[in-house]
Parts: C-alpha cells; structure tokens; sequence
C-alpha cells in the first residue's frame, strides 16, 4: 500500500462496550462501510453491529488439516512400500493400520499451523505501523479498558466536520483525527 | 454441596451460588490489567525471584553436568542393563509429558466446555505444558546414545538411503510429541498476542516497548482481528483437545504393543491419558499456590480454582485406581501363568515396596480427602495433596517400567534395577530446568491472560438495548 497522508479517519472513544455497540450499529445503518471497533477484548455484539459475521480461518484449517493427512499417509505409504520396504514380523508393507497414527499427528499439526498463521495472514499481521497508533487516547485504553468506533477517511460519505458532529452525536468521551 | 461448610460472610463467596467466586469482588478491566502488567513491568524485580531462581538455576546445572559426561561416556552411566533396559530416562519422559498434559487439558478441553473459571490459570498452566514437554523431550533425546544423530528419527532423504520404520510405536512417539510441542507453542504464542499489545502500550522503558512491540506483532484490538482470532482460539483448542489424548494414548502404546505381562494390556491408552491429566493438575496446584501468594494474586486465582482442579484431580483419580483395579483382575482373569506371576511379584516381590508407595500416593491419600470441600478449599492441605500426587505418579511410571521388566520369563535372566548418581542428578537436573523456565516466564511475560479476565467482568456486559435493531 502506497504511503498515504491526510486524515485516516475520526476516532470515538466510549467507557463501556454497551455505548460502543450502540454507536457502531447507528453508524452501520447509516450506511457506513468503512468503519472499524477497537476493544480491549473480543466483542462479538460489536462484529456483528458492523457486519462481520464470518470469517475464513475454519476454510483455511480445514484445507491445511485434510493436506497434512494426505502428506503424511502418502510419504508412509511410499516409504514403506516403495522405497524402503521391510519385513516386520511378516506383515505387509502396506499396514494402514499403523500408519494411522503419524498420519493424524500431521493432520493436527497442519490444521493447527493453519489455523494460526491463517489467522495471522487475515489479520494482516505483524503490522507494527498503524495510523491508530498516533491517536493520542488509543495506546492508553484500546488494550485496557476503553472502546473505540473508528470512522474511516476512506469510507465516501465521509466529511471531516459533519462526521465530528455527527460521532459527538453519540456522546463519547471524545472524538479525535487521526492522521497517517 | 452443603454451604454451611463455610463461613457466609467470606467476601470471597458468591451469596448466588454459595460457591467460591472465580474472580475476587471489585476487580475492573483498569485493575485487572495493572496487577497482571505491573508484575511483569515493574522496573524492581522482588528480591525472593532472585533467590529461587539462583536455587533453580543451580539444580539446573546438575542437568547440564551429568548431560556433559553421558555424553562423553554414553549411557553406560546411566543403571540401565539387561533385563530392565528402560529406566530413569522412560520413568521420567513420561512423567513430564503426562504433567503437560493438565496444561492443554485448561486451555483447551475446558475452553471447549465453556469453564470459565479456567481463564485465570490457563495460561501459566500452558507455560507449565511447553517446559513440561521440554523437560520430557530431553529423555528420549539423550537415551538414543548418540544425540547428534537424532535428526534420524525424521522421514527425510539422505544418501544412506534408508527410511524410517513408520510401524513401529517409537516413531508415532517422535510424531505425536513434537505436533504437541508445536502446537502448544503455537496456541501458547497465538494466547498471548493481545496481552503483548497491552504490554506494549503500558511499557514505560525503550527496550520494554520494543521487546513487547515485536511481539505483540502490532496488535491493535480491531474487532474483526478479535472475531478471526477467536474463531482460530477455538479451533486451535478444537485441534488440541484429540491431540492430548493422542500423545499419550501413542505412548502407552510403546508398551501396550510389546508383548510383555504388564505392559500388553489395552487399557494403557485411558488409563494413561486420565493418570497424566490427574499429576498435570497437581503440578498445576505446586505451582500456582506458591505463585498466587507470592504474587498477591488471591483475587484472580480463588479458591474456587483450587477447589475445582480438586475436583478434577478426584475424578481423574478413579479412572486410574480403576486402571490399577483393572490390570490385578486381568492378571487373575487371564489365568496366565506369567501375568499372574507378573502381578504378584509387583505387588510382594523385592521391589513391591513401590507399589504400595504408588497405592499410597495416588490412591489412598487423595482419594480418601478431596471428597471433602473444606479439605479441597485448604491452600495448605492442597499443595501437601499435590505433592503426594506428583510423587505417587512418578513411582506409577516407576511400576509399569522396573517391575515389568526385571523379572524376566526365565530365572536365570532375572535381574534388578538400581538408578545411579547420574540417573538422579539428571532427574532432579530437569525438576530444576522447570522451575527456573517458569520463573523466566513469569517474571518476562503476563502470566494471567489479561483480555480473558477482563470478557469474565461485570463491566463487560452488553445491556440488551445496545444490541436491540432499530425499531425494536
């Protein structure tokens, strides 16, 4: 992403989650898109007042999961029957049974990896920039105890004083710019 | 449960319920987070860190001495012969493995149920797993003679040419412990992202803000962030809860495969599942009532969390005096001449002592006691009890490795087990490599996950109106 400069969008602080949902499901039905909600710990009410209702980290896990079993069972089976076949105690090369087990291991082992750096990548993290960052009140609360709207610059019904008035219209503790 | 047992009036006692609350009464997001950041932020370290560390780290260095010299001179040092060729190192492997398993049993089994009680100690028992399993991991390492070489234990191609033997139960081993190292550590990691933000922003020191900035990877709290990373928490624990079961069940197979009295038995994979989950809980409660004193953490870790893990550990007791009950019947009810003899000889032969420690330990102290809630609610009495249990399942591995072993079918083969001074300075070596990893760790990282707690207060509630769609 190009480096941007300008306002980044208006930041509403709010003292509790109740005020926080309310706002964000106003400003939705107001026909804000470009809208984010930051909290010090997961709120579902506030994902689904903005219109977050699913999301892809289980798709990914599940891919990531069924290559693991496929990977494993293949290497054991090609392994054991084609590259380095031995006879133990007479059974055949391709014993499925035993190979079972490796095979869930790496099932695990993949869904789990994907799962986390699925939803990593999703997040786009690491991120260690971000314009939220340079609100002077973000810092001290969104990963404490207080919980913000963001209204953003990008969104086009976007108008730096009407949005002011319009996020004060909440009654927050205070609406900020935030500059990139 | 029978309220009166305890006094009405205790502030730490829920009225609603009569139970213990799970969080002390008057705790808000701003407390919650200044007592959990300022014990890792603050600039003076308490001097007793100081002191138990030094003690640790001086056990620890027992570990590295006798690893030294093993590996100068081999496993000859170690009381391993013919016929009990498994010793300290399997006793031991298993031991740690099974106390990591309590940690993965919180974090995820009980997240799956919805416990939230378990908020509190999850994360310092996942801590728990990963040193767990790194004290565990070291066994099988340095018991194959030559540890350099242990890369070929992985399916790679190499110029020699040849593959591992993927039917044999040693090698599901190397799958099913380092799927759990990753994944604990992954999930551990994954835990802690949030609470490294709040790190991140509360640092006052350059070097602390860049320490828990890199980690914290930029985490700023946006909703849809917290949405995807929930969905990934749950799955993750998802993923974990067949996986702990798993790594043990794979390694009681390393015995249940050999065709051994005392080992080939199919109970192995339950009843050591439930053993590992009953010593991790123990080992839990040894660590979290020193830790929730020193620390001043009686708010956070109640003793509802002690009275429950009581309850777990009670459970999980059963399901292993019925192992125990299990394996003696199977003895008699095979009306095998060996598995008779077997059975006897653990129970009455030269080594039969261990048993009957085992029967103690495990058996006859805890499972008499934890039915009683004011026994389960006494902070004393609890971290005697979980002493007694991690002590009664070392001797459990004990058991199940010497004394099926050293009285082989024949006589003339018949032979015993003595642990020499290596065995032991290894042993006590990786007691103290624990112990200082985990002071590391709760002096370095937030060892209460912070944005857990903080969904568990009242202040977190949504009143119905803010959700409420508009012309409702």
């Amino acid at each position: 992403m190009p480096a941007r400069e300008g306002t980044y969008g208006l930041l509403a602080e709010f003292d509790t989650p109740s005020d926080l949902v309310r706002a964000a499901r106003q400003a939705r039905q107001d026909g804000w898109r470009r809208l984010d909600c930051y909290t010090p710990y997961p709120v579902e009410e506030a994902a689904e007042a903005i219109g977050f209702h699913r999301n892809k980290v289980p798709l990914l896990t599940l891919i990531g999961g069924l290559m693991g079993l496929a990977a494993m069972f293949s290497l054991e089976t090609w392994v054991s029957v084609l590259a380095y076949p031995l006879n133990i105690g007479g059974r055949p090369t391709y014993s499925w049974p035993a190979f079972i087990v490796p095979a869930y291991e790496w099932t695990i082992l993949f869904a789990g990896l994907s799962a986390a750096f699925g939803m990593l990548a999703l997040n786009r993290l690491p991120t260690l920039y971000h314009p939220l960052f340079n609100a002077p009140n973000f810092r001290n609360g969104a990963t404490t105890d207080k919980f913000f709207l963001c209204l953003e610059a990008l969104d086009p019904k976007f108008d730096l004083v009407e949005t002011k008035n319009y996020l004060t219209s909440f009654q927050p503790v205070s609406v900020v710019e935030v500059e990139y | 449960m029978a309220t009166s047992e305890v006094k009405t009036n205790n502030p730490g006692i829920d009225p609603a319920t009569g139970e213990y609350r799970v969080i002390g009464p008057g705790q808000t997001f701003k407390s919650v987070t200044e007592k959990i950041t300022r014990i890792v932020l603050t600039p003076h370290t308490p001097l007793g860190w100081f002191a138990f560390f030094g003690v640790a780290g001086a056990v620890a260095t027992l570990l590295l001495t006798a690893v030294c010299w093993l590996f100068l001179v081999g496993v000859g040092i170690w009381g391993l012969s013919q016929p009990v060729a498994w010793g300290f190192a399997i006793i031991n492997f298993v031991w740690w493995i099974g106390i990591g398993h309590a940690g993965t049993l919180i974090s995820a089994i009980l997240l799956l149920f919805k416990q939230g009680w378990r908020n509190s100690i999850n994360r310092f028992a996942e801590a728990m797993t990963i040193f767990a399993v790194v004290c565990a991991g070291m066994f099988p390492l340095i018991h194959v003679g030559r540890p350099w070489l242990g890369y070929w234990l992985l399916p790679y191609p190499n110029t020699m040419d040849v593959w591992p033997q993927f039917r044999s139960p040693l090698l599901w081993d190397v799958f099913a412990v380092s799927t759990y190292a990753t994944i604990s550590v992954v999930f551990w990691y994954i835990g802690m992202v949030p609470d490294f933000g709040t790190m991140r922003d509360r640092a006052e020191s350059k070097i602390a803000q860049y320490f828990y900035g890199l980690l914290s990877m930029g985490w700023r709290g946006s909703v849809r962030h917290w949405m995807r990373y929930e969905t990934a928490s749950l799955l993750l624990a998802g993923l974990a809860t067949p996986l702990v079961l798993s790594v043990h069940t794979v390694i009681s197979f390393d015995f249940a495969v050999a065709v051994l009295p005392g080992w080939h038995t199919t109970i192995f994979p339950p009843y050591f599942v439930a053993g590992a989950i009953y010593s991790g809980f123990a080992m839990v409660l040894t660590l979290a009532i020193p830790l929730r004193k020193f620390y001043h953490l009686e708010g956070l870790v109640t003793e509802r969390h002690i009275d429950n893990m009581g309850k777990v550990m009670l459970a999980t007791g059963f399901i292993v005096a019925y192992g125990y009950g299990m394996e003696v019947f199977m003895a008699w009810y095979s009306a095998s001449h060996w598995e008779a003899f077997m059975m006897w000889n653990r129970m009455f032969g030269p080594m039969g002592w261990s048993y009957w420690v085992l029967v103690t330990c495990n058996l006859a102290i805890p499972l008499t006691t934890l039915w009683s809630r004011k026994l389960r609610t006494s902070i004393p009495f609890m971290f005697f009890i979980s002493i007694v249990v991690n002590t009664g399942m070392w001797f459990e591995r004990f058991v199940i490795v010497v004394t099926s072993l050293y009285r082989d079918f024949l006589p003339s083969s018949w032979g015993t087990y003595r642990a020499t001074k290596w065995d032991y300075m290894i042993y006590v070596g990786t007691l103290g490599l624990f112990t200082a990893l985990f002071l590391l760790f709760v002096r370095f990282l937030p060892m209460i996950p912070m944005s857990e707690i903080r969904m568990m207060l009242p202040g977190a509630k949504i009143t119905p109106k803010a959700t409420a769609k508009a012309g409702d």
